[in-house]
Formats: C-alpha cells, structure tokens, sequence
C-alpha cells in the first residue's frame, strides 16, 4: 500500500510543480495519462473481478442456498445453512483448532526467525551463504515432501524423532496419533518448512540498518544486549508487524500438511481438523457447497478481524516510533 | 520504442490485441465442446478410474491389451487419486451430463453417488449378451449392485480386509501347518495365544492394523458377532456387540499384541521391518511386500467370534446419466466392462478377488499365490451398512475412523467412543442428503 501511495505522489508532483500559470496545457495530457493508465490496470482489474470478487459473491450467495456438488440446481434456503453452523459443534471445535494452532506456531515462526537472522547478518562472510542456503531451504519444499518426510521422522517404533527420544533415555511420544500431540507435531513441522520465509525478511530489515548507528551506541558504551533491545528491535518494529500479521493469516489458513499428515483424517478425536479441513469434508466429501460456503465466511470474518486488530495494533506503534 | 509513448499507443496495435485475445478465448471455448467421432472416425471411449497403486499398473496393463483388441475405439482413460478427490469429481462430471462415458466405483457409494441421478441402470440385456449374468458373477456383489430392482452396476472385483503374515516368524512361532500356511483359529483366545506366540519370536508385537483407521477391523468383529447397523429413520445397532468389538481393539493394544499407534504407512512398515509377524489390512497391499520380495502368505480375516468374515468392499463400472441419450456408447462401454471382467485375471494380481467365476474358477487363479489362499472369503465379504454417508471414503467411516481410533492408544474407552460414534451417525442422518 504504501509505495503506491509514494509512487502516486511522486508522479504527481512534476505535473503538480508546471501547474498553476499554463493550466491548460497541462489539463488534456493529464487525463490523457490517466485514460492510459486505466489500460494498464485493466488486465489485473478484470482479473481481480473475475477470479476474487466475482466467486466472493458467488460463494456468499451459494451459503444461503443448498447447492449441492451432484446436482445442476440449488433452491434459496434463507439463513438455515448459517442457523445450522451455529448449532453444528464441529464448526467450533474446527476454528478452535485452527486458532490453537495459530497461538502455537506463530511465536516461534517469529522467534526462531529472528534468532536465525540475526545468526548470518554477525556470521563471517564466508559461512553467510551457507546459512541463508540452509535456514531458507526448507521453503522450497512442496508440502507433499514435508509432510511424508516428518510423518516418518514421527513414527513410533523406527521413526527418527521418537528414536533419539528413546536414546536419551525419555518414553516414545505416538506423536501423528495422540490427541494431545498431534496438532503441536504439525505445528513443528510447519515452523520447520516456513520459518525460513520470514528469516529472509528479517535478514533484508537487519542488512537495512546503517553500522553507524551501533557504532555511536558502542561508543556511548552501549552494550551488545543494549545495542539489541535499544536499537535493533525498534528499527525492526515495522519488519516485525508484517510478519506477525503475515504469519497469523498464513496460520489461520492452514491445511494442506495437517490434512496430508493424518491422512485426511482429521486426527484422533479431530484433533488436528482445522476450519479448512472441515469445510472441504463438508463441500467435498459431504457435497453439499452451501453449508461449506457458510462455514467459509465464517472463517473469513474470523481472520478480516484478527488482522484488522493486528493492523491496528502494529500501525499505532509505528506511528508513535 | 514505441515503449517511451505509453499514453499513446498505437489504436490499431490496441485492437489487434483485444480482436486476437477475443479470437483466443472463442478457440478456447470451442475446444470445450466433445468432437465424438468427427474428427478420427473411431468411437471415443473415456473411461475414469480411482486406482493409482500396484491395482493401477495392471489396469493400465489391461488397457494396452484392450486396446490392442480394439482397433476401432479411442480408448481414453483417466485416473485420479482414491477417495475424495475422485468421489469429488466424479459427482460433477455426472453432474454435468457429458465427462466421461464409464467409470470405476465403490459398490458401497452406489447409493450415495446418485443410483437413478447420477448413474444410469446397466442395460442387463446387453450385458447378458456378452455373457455376463447373476449367474457368472459372485452373486452376493451382484445384489448389492442392484438398487429398487434396477442394475447399477457391473461389479469388476471384490478386495476386503484380511490377515497377512510373515513366514519366516511364524514358523517359529509354531503357528504354522505342514504345508506353510499359517493355522486357522477359531475364537477370541485361540487368536489371542496365537499374537503371543508370534510376539515371543519378534520381541515387540503379534500383530499390526491401522489404529488409525479402526472401522474395518471394528465392522469385521461386529459382524463376525451378528450385529447390525441401520439407518432406516433412526440409527439402530447393537451396543453390546459393538462394545464387545471395540473392546477387543482396546484389549489387543493395552496388552502389548498390537502398537498402541501405528497410522496409515506405518503398518505396512511395522510389517515389513519385522516388528510383528501378522497383519490385518486390506488385499491390496500384496505388492508392496512381493516387491520387497518377503517370504508372507495371506488368509482370510480370522474367526474371533464365530465365522471368517472380513470387511470389505467391491470395485464396479457405472454408466453416467447422460443429458443426451447415445445407445452406441452405452455399447461401447458395457462391452468394455464385459472385456475387462473376462480378462480380469490380471487384475487378480493386485489382490484384489475377480467377481467373475469362471476367471475364480479357472486353474490360472488357483495357480496365483497368495491370492487363491483367501479367495472363498470374498463371496462372505461384509459391506458397510447401507445409506448415502456410509461406505468407502465416505462420513460414515471418517467419523468412525476419528472416535475409535482413540480406543487403541487407551485415551478413549469402548463406552464414550461408541457413544461418541452414534452421535456422528446420528448428526450425519439428519444432514440433508446431497444427492
């Protein structure tokens, strides 16, 4: 949002400057650049209005009726599909899923992420790239690979985890197949595969801040837990905002490993069912895409207000820094 | 060059591209619509399937030989991944009237995929004329294929769940017969005795099964016990022969015979790897292990409580309901499915049982190991209780799956799972029905 709003006012400011002694000159030209830019925007436009706000519409309007996968018609059915999720307790128990996992994974994905960048930002120049390589690797991997890599590292009996368990002495963990385990296992994989995505913005914030300004500070006899805290968080604040707020909606949305990794389950007790999880088996296996769209929405306004309140949180902050 | 006027381009250069763009998108719309046999002269057959394991590499094999007999049809076969991303597509593809011309399915989605919507009944004359009757197929499948009367589908096999085990173990743990088979049990302790002995030889357990998936052991002892499941209305079943079913899962994990844990690939792992010298799974997991070229053998699900019955299911052809009527490619595709059930000998090697006799019958099957040492199970195979949700992949069997599985690791007792199991029925039967 904000280069556009710079860019917008950068290129404005030029044609503003001439302005005010031959306006009218300037005026056709004006619109005549305008008119072109509306060509420019229109492929994205019309994309946007066909493949976002158009099945956005369609998706709200297909949750007041119940159209089901196998058959051509659906009939208006008011409000019931949206009385019936209120009533349904999987739809809680799913977003509740959903939300746990976001409160669990979150703080390391930001955590971690930091600690990492701040590891190859001091690291010697030689051993940077080994580090940047290494920490960012795991995103490259499709999720099909993650999730069968760790489901055999989680196995009992000869899995690797529950190996180096039992060789340090500790008891097996079933992890994939206790309720209580299985959604923090998929929440250690997931820190594994995705951390290395906000490493790399923390890294670009870190390289970004000038070496003069740690260098007064040890001068001023700033010490390195000091220069950490008083200079190198607070110029990371705006880095930090998008990333939470980036990380929350990526782990609102989770899916696809925790669907891959119990098997298409669910998990134990639905343990480790998310919202997502819960709309597809209802639109998919269930069939039936009107209940499945309610539940959509649901879960969109869930995460429009998370981030809202994120947003506001974080844009607050940086405007008092 | 042109590039440095970006506000104004050339008008023409603009058109071009729209007018080009517009052209585009007609070609590719009319590339939407079927050219049955305009363009080749051959009748196009398009044929959908589920099977993308060991099963899928014979029928592509099949395929290559069918087509070879076929000279005049373009054969087009399509295969997508088992379970939900196939159900899901194949209910909008029937939907719309015109995708495909035959298709595999569970016999227990039959039902709950639209018998009289979706599917259209199979023309039994025809078949009939390609020597497929009731009489030549396992006539305990062929009812099920039946709906109100009506055929509504060919059935190609019938694969259920059954026990493996390990050669080499077993005939340590002195459970085998003189001929190398493993020695048939009758009732809940003899089984038992038998997991123990073959738990001294390996040191870990007696036996692997899915605790993940525990509706196929659970159904196989519920039936074995006599009960019954119906939706008619009300959910009705017999809770204490449920509870007696469930607690035998809990009983087997809790005294150390079978892994507390053990999920979808991990049970044929613990097979393999030799943690345990038995294995209840279904038939299809035959190649993994002849691959890997173990010494096993197979039999029926054994008798617990009273009767080898194991639970299974049957793969069968189905013909779309058609928007427009085409009776040539109905032909076509019946005699395709007449084809692959006569030539299902191959198909025998996956595992799974023919439902056509004379291939069953016939010296080829009798020669095929293990195969033929668990073929009179299929004509007892248990399918799932009848209604739209139940059957394979279907909500019946996830609920029942996600509640039980909580039985073998102790974190749930047989009371709650089955209170917890005929809630999730419960919810599922007063769901309206998509169909």
């Amino acid at each position: 949002m904000s280069p556009s709003t710079a860019t917008g006012r950068a290129a404005g400011a030029p044609a503003a400057a001439p302005a005010p002694r031959p306006a009218r000159p300037a005026r056709p030209g004006r619109r005549r650049a305008s008119l072109a830019g509306l060509w420019f925007v229109l492929p994205f436009a019309a994309l946007f209005a066909v493949f976002l706000v158009w099945p956005m519409l369609a998706g709200l309007w297909t949750s007041f009726t119940d159209r089901s996968l196998a058959s051509p018609g659906a009939d208006f059915v008011g409000l019931a599909n949206w009385r019936e999720m209120l009533g349904d307790s999987a739809v809680w128990q799913s977003l509740w899923t959903t939300l746990v996992f976001t409160a669990i994974s979150t703080p390391p994905l930001v955590a971690i992420a930091l600690a990492m960048a701040l590891l190859t930002n001091r690291a010697a120049a030689g051993l940077g790239w080994f580090l940047r390589l290494s920490y960012f690797a795991p995103f490259l991997l499709p999720v099909a690979v993650v999730a069968l890599i760790w489901e055999w590292m989680y196995q009992p009996g000869f899995g690797m985890v529950n190996g180096l368990l039992t060789a340090a002495g500790l008891a097996e963990v079933a992890w994939l197949t206790d309720q209580n385990t299985v959604l923090a296992a998929i929440a250690i994989t997931t820190v594994w595969w995705t951390v290395g995505f906000n490493f790399l913005l923390y890294l670009a914030a870190l390289q970004g801040i000038p070496s003069y300004v740690y260098e007064a500070a040890a001068l001023d006899g700033a010490g390195p837990w000091q220069r950490f805290t008083r200079i190198t968080l607070p110029l990371l604040r705006r880095t930090t905002g998008l990333i939470v707020l980036l990380q929350i909606v990526a782990s609102l949305k989770l899916f696809d490993q925790a669907y891959i990794m119990t098997n298409g389950s669910g998990g134990p007790g639905y343990a480790a069912r998310p919202a997502i999880g819960y709309i597809f088996e209802a639109g998919f296996t269930g069939l039936r895409v009107g209940y499945a769209s309610a539940i959509s929405y649901l879960l969109f306004a869930v995460i429009v207000a998370v981030s809202l309140v994120q947003f506001r949180l974080f844009s607050r902050k940086g405007e008092t820094a | 060059m042109r590039t440095t006027h970006p506000t104004a381009p050339p008008a023409p250069g603009r058109r071009a591209f729209l007018a080009g763009g517009l052209a585009a998108l007609g070609l590719g719309l009319a590339g939407c619509g079927p050219a049955d046999t305009v363009l080749s002269g051959r009748r196009r057959l398009r044929q959908w399937n589920l099977f993308t394991g060991g099963d899928g590499a014979r029928m592509v094999q099949m395929h290559e030989d069918y087509r070879r007999e076929h000279p005049d049809i373009d054969f087009e076969p399509a295969t997508f991944l088992w379970g939900n991303p196939f159900y899901t597509k194949f209910a909008m593809g029937a939907a719309g009237g015109r995708a495909f011309d035959i298709a595999t399915l569970h016999v227990s989605r039959i039902r709950g995929m639209g018998a009289g919507t979706l599917i259209d009944p199979v023309p039994t004359d025809l078949l009939a004329e390609h020597g497929i009757t009731r009489d030549t197929v396992l006539a305990n499948v062929w009812d099920k294929c039946t709906v109100d009367g009506e055929l509504y589908a060919i059935p190609l096999d019938t694969h259920l769940v059954v026990t493996y085990y390990n050669r080499e173990v077993c005939e340590r743990a002195g459970v085998l017969q003189a001929d190398g088979t493993l020695t048939p049990t009758s009732g809940e302790d003899a089984f038992f005795d038998v997991l123990a002995a073959v738990r001294e030889v390996t040191g870990q357990y007696g036996i692997a099964m899915d605790t993940t998936q525990p509706w196929r052991q659970f159904w196989s002892l519920y039936r074995q016990l006599g009960g019954e499941m119906t939706f008619d209305g009300d959910l009705v079943m017999d809770d204490d022969k449920a509870l007696r079913s469930l607690d035998f899962l809990r009983r087997v994990s809790a005294e150390g015979l079978a892994p507390k844990a053990s999920d979808a690939p991990g049970t044929p792992a613990n097979f393999q790897n030799g943690i345990c010298g038995l294995m209840w799974a279904g038939n299809w997991e035959i190649a993994t292990f002849a691959d890997a070229g173990m010494d096993f053998g197979m039999r029926p699900f054994p008798d617990v409580y009273g009767a080898e019955l194991g639970q299974g299911d049957s793969h069968c052809f189905v013909l779309p309901h058609r928007r427009a009527p085409d009776d040539a490619a109905v032909a076509a595709a019946v005699e395709y499915a007449a084809w692959m059930l006569k030539h299902s000998i191959t198909w025998a090697g996956g595992g799974h049982t023919p439902a056509y006799l004379p291939v069953t019958r016939g010296d080829d099957y009798a020669a095929l190991e293990p195969q033929s040492e668990y073929r009179h199970a299929a004509a007892d195979v248990q399918f799932d209780p009848e209604a739209w949700f139940s059957g394979s992949a279907a909500p019946l069997q996830n609920e029942a799956n996600a509640v039980m599985s909580g039985v073998h690791n102790g974190s749930v007792t047989p009371e709650t799972a089955l209170e917890l199991f005929k809630a999730a029925a419960r919810k599922l039967l007063d769901t309206p029905e998509p169909v």
